[in-house]
């Protein structure tokens, strides 16, 4: 049988099969990177940008904005968590990182260390939201309530143990990862230490939409995330109110605005270096996002700032000039 | 072939017939076996349904959710914060440029390598036995430890490409050229030893007759091997996150050194909004991914069957 084919195997040239490849590779490539026309404002540079998975959303949604009106400028947004964007910003492998917390002594040293300054932006508010699923009972809870939920020790296993509720259903808790700025926010506030939390819980990482679907789906499920995505799912879930200490708040644009969504509301920011501040598509892009964030923010189900808040960010990106 | 394999009672049964015996083994052959050749015959095809439905499932299951999304401006639209207008050209794109760079790549490499193997080091080479082990090795670490690999090596120093295009395809060239070695190997292997023999015996050199006749024998297999090794590089999602693939690119990734985000990031990102309407996107995208990969591998089929010679 073998000796009949070794005429018609010329056929299969390897290196015309290899050079094929390539020239194919070549060619879908370049079929696709048409259409980066240049237009628009003159501005061009690259923003590339990481961090807090509550900020991002907006973030994306300025970035499509201020591309339309600058298309040459190139920006990336990633969502690495607070603590994971922080990591790269000050290896000064991203220009801006987005923060749903204020940056961390050790933070801050690691970014001295490799001589990256920055500075510190409010672009927006944020209430953190605690949910829990509809058929729950409760409507409002202190933060010594929430202690006892989230808390190292001593933790509740049904709702019925918690001082002072009289719901009864297994806890199922949903919360963020340790790289998550929301995490650190949340366990300073109700734990009253930074990343101090029980250990029986379902780590959905930086994807806020597993707290959804996990509370949604427990009738004893707690979870809680930024503002926006109680929004978003507002249908699916009850936001508790806080009890502060001032009586129960619930989260909203006006309570966060007025200061009385205590002690879980914070500000949201954008860390930019102080590097990529003196680069003037970096600097237009900053620029537009303060003016704009409120505007766009809202339609997505962010808080904005005060008018107050505005000015003082708007001053403080002014003083490096 | 063991007692209750159907192949054994058909062996049986050619045999008995070759044999002129016509019908008495046949008759003769007892009765638990052939219930048992029965029962084992369903058992395969019930596995074989488990995973077809498996895959049927998942299709269907997104096909329903995405339908509202599966037109072109999915394809044509770049990402977007408003899911109505989001799109996967940008995605699309990337992945592109990463999947063509990993070609450029795995292709000579992959080859190279295998026929190194195959055809020069002696199956007696103790070099050659360390480095088979270690790509067979290779080839069952977990994707995401060749994520963090490119990571330090190749997006910081040594290497300090950054988190570009062209990091992703070093990343994942590493990660299927063992494939691509091993399956390389096993077409060269299949080329008769008789096929060599005589093109030396006619005065070809080794490089002559590797060049001019074990290679060619050897593609179909070999481009199997590649297009499998693509679809998979195509689907990796994990080692891509460490290397720092931004999942929201406002611009068309445009060359090796260009920022991207790439398909399965894309769906990975869409499937983390919270607005209903990106779940419905991500299924949409998911069943172009889906399509993507089962057209490649119909080509690597097709290609199988259609130079695939006996010997």
């Amino acid at each position: 049988m073998s000796e009949t084919t070794t005429t018609s195997r010329r056929r299969f040239n390897p290196i015309a099969v290899i050079a094929l490849c390539a020239v194919l590779a070549a060619a879908l490539s370049l079929a696709a990177c048409g259409g980066s026309g240049s237009g628009g404002s003159g501005l061009s540079g690259a923003i590339n940008i990481d961090g807090s998975s509550t900020v991002g959303p907006l973030t994306k949604a300025v970035a499509e904005q201020f591309n339309a009106e600058n298309p040459d400028v190139q920006i990336t947004v990633g969502e690495a968590g607070t603590g994971g964007g922080f990591e790269r910003f000050c290896a000064g492998e991203i220009e801006i990182n987005d923060a749903s917390r204020s940056i961390e002594p050790e933070e801050a040293t690691s970014c001295e260390d490799n001589k990256i300054a920055y500075q510190e932006i409010q672009v927006a508010n944020d209430a953190l939201t605690v949910v829990v699923n509809p058929d729950n009972s409760t409507d409002c809870v202190t933060i010594d309530q929430l202690a006892q939920i989230w808390g190292p020790d001593g933790t509740a296993a049904d709702w019925n143990e918690v001082d002072g509720l009289d719901f009864s259903a297994p806890i199922e808790r949903y919360g963020p990862g340790t790289d998550s700025g929301t995490f650190d926010y949340f366990t300073a506030a109700v734990n009253g230490e930074e990343g101090v939390q029980t250990k029986d819980f379902n780590d959905v990482g930086e994807n806020d939409n597993q707290t959804v679907t996990g509370v949604e789906g427990s009738v004893g499920g707690i979870g809680y995330f930024g503002y926006s995505y109680f929004e978003a799912n507002s249908g699916e879930l009850k936001a508790l109110q806080v009890d502060g200490g001032n009586g129960c708040v619930a989260p909203s644009v006006a309570s966060v605005q007025d200061g009385t969504y205590t002690p879980l509301s914070r500000g949201l920011f954008l860390y930019p270096s102080k590097q990529a501040l003196g680069d003037e598509a970096t600097r237009a892009f900053i620029d537009f996002y303060i003016q704009n964030a409120n505007e766009i923010g809202a339609q997505i189900g962010f808080i904005g700032l005060t008018d107050e808040q505005v000015a003082t960010a708007s001053k403080q990106l002014a003083a490096n000039d | 072939m063991r007692p209750g394999d159907p192949r054994t009672a058909r062996a049986e049964v050619a045999l008995a017939s070759a044999r002129g015996v016509g019908t008495e083994i046949f008759s003769s052959q007892p009765r638990a076996d052939v219930i048992r050749a029965a029962a084992f015959s369903v058992a395969l095809y019930a596995a074989l349904a488990l995973a077809v439905l498996g895959l049927a499932v998942l299709v269907l299951d997104n096909l329903i959710e995405g339908a509202p999304r599966l037109n072109p401006a999915l394809l044509t639209n770049g990402t977007s914060s408003l899911p109505a207008n989001a799109g996967l050209r940008s995605a699309l794109i990337g992945t592109l440029w990463i999947i063509g760079f990993v070609i450029v790549l795995i292709v000579p490499l992959g080859v190279g390598a295998a026929v190194f193997l195959e055809e020069y080091a002696g199956s007696r080479s103790r070099v050659a036995r360390l480095i088979e082990l270690n790509v067979q090795n290779l080839a069952a670490v977990p994707s995401i430890i060749y994520g963090l690999l490119g990571l330090a090596f190749i997006a910081r120093a040594p290497l300090n490409l950054g988190f570009v295009v062209l990091t992703a395809s070093l990343t994942l060239a590493l990660l299927v050229l063992p494939v691509v070695i091993l399956v390389a190997r096993e077409a060269l292997r299949a080329v008769p030893g008789s096929v060599r023999e005589g093109s030396l015996a006619l005065g070809a050199t080794k490089w002559q007759t590797i060049r001019h006749q074990v290679l060619p024998a050897a593609v179909p297999g070999i481009a199997t091997g590649v297009i499998l090794a693509i679809s998979r590089a195509i689907g990796e999602t994990a080692p891509l996150v460490p290397l720092g693939a931004a999942t929201f690119v406002t611009f068309d990734p445009n060359g090796p050194f260009s920022r991207y985000t790439a398909l399965p990031l894309q769906i990975f990102d869409w499937v983390k909004q919270p607005q209903a309407e990106f779940q419905t996107l991500a299924a949409a995208a998911i069943i172009v991914m889906l399509g993507l990969l089962l057209a490649m591998n119909s080509v690597a089929i097709w290609l199988r069957n259609r130079y695939e010679r006996s010997w």
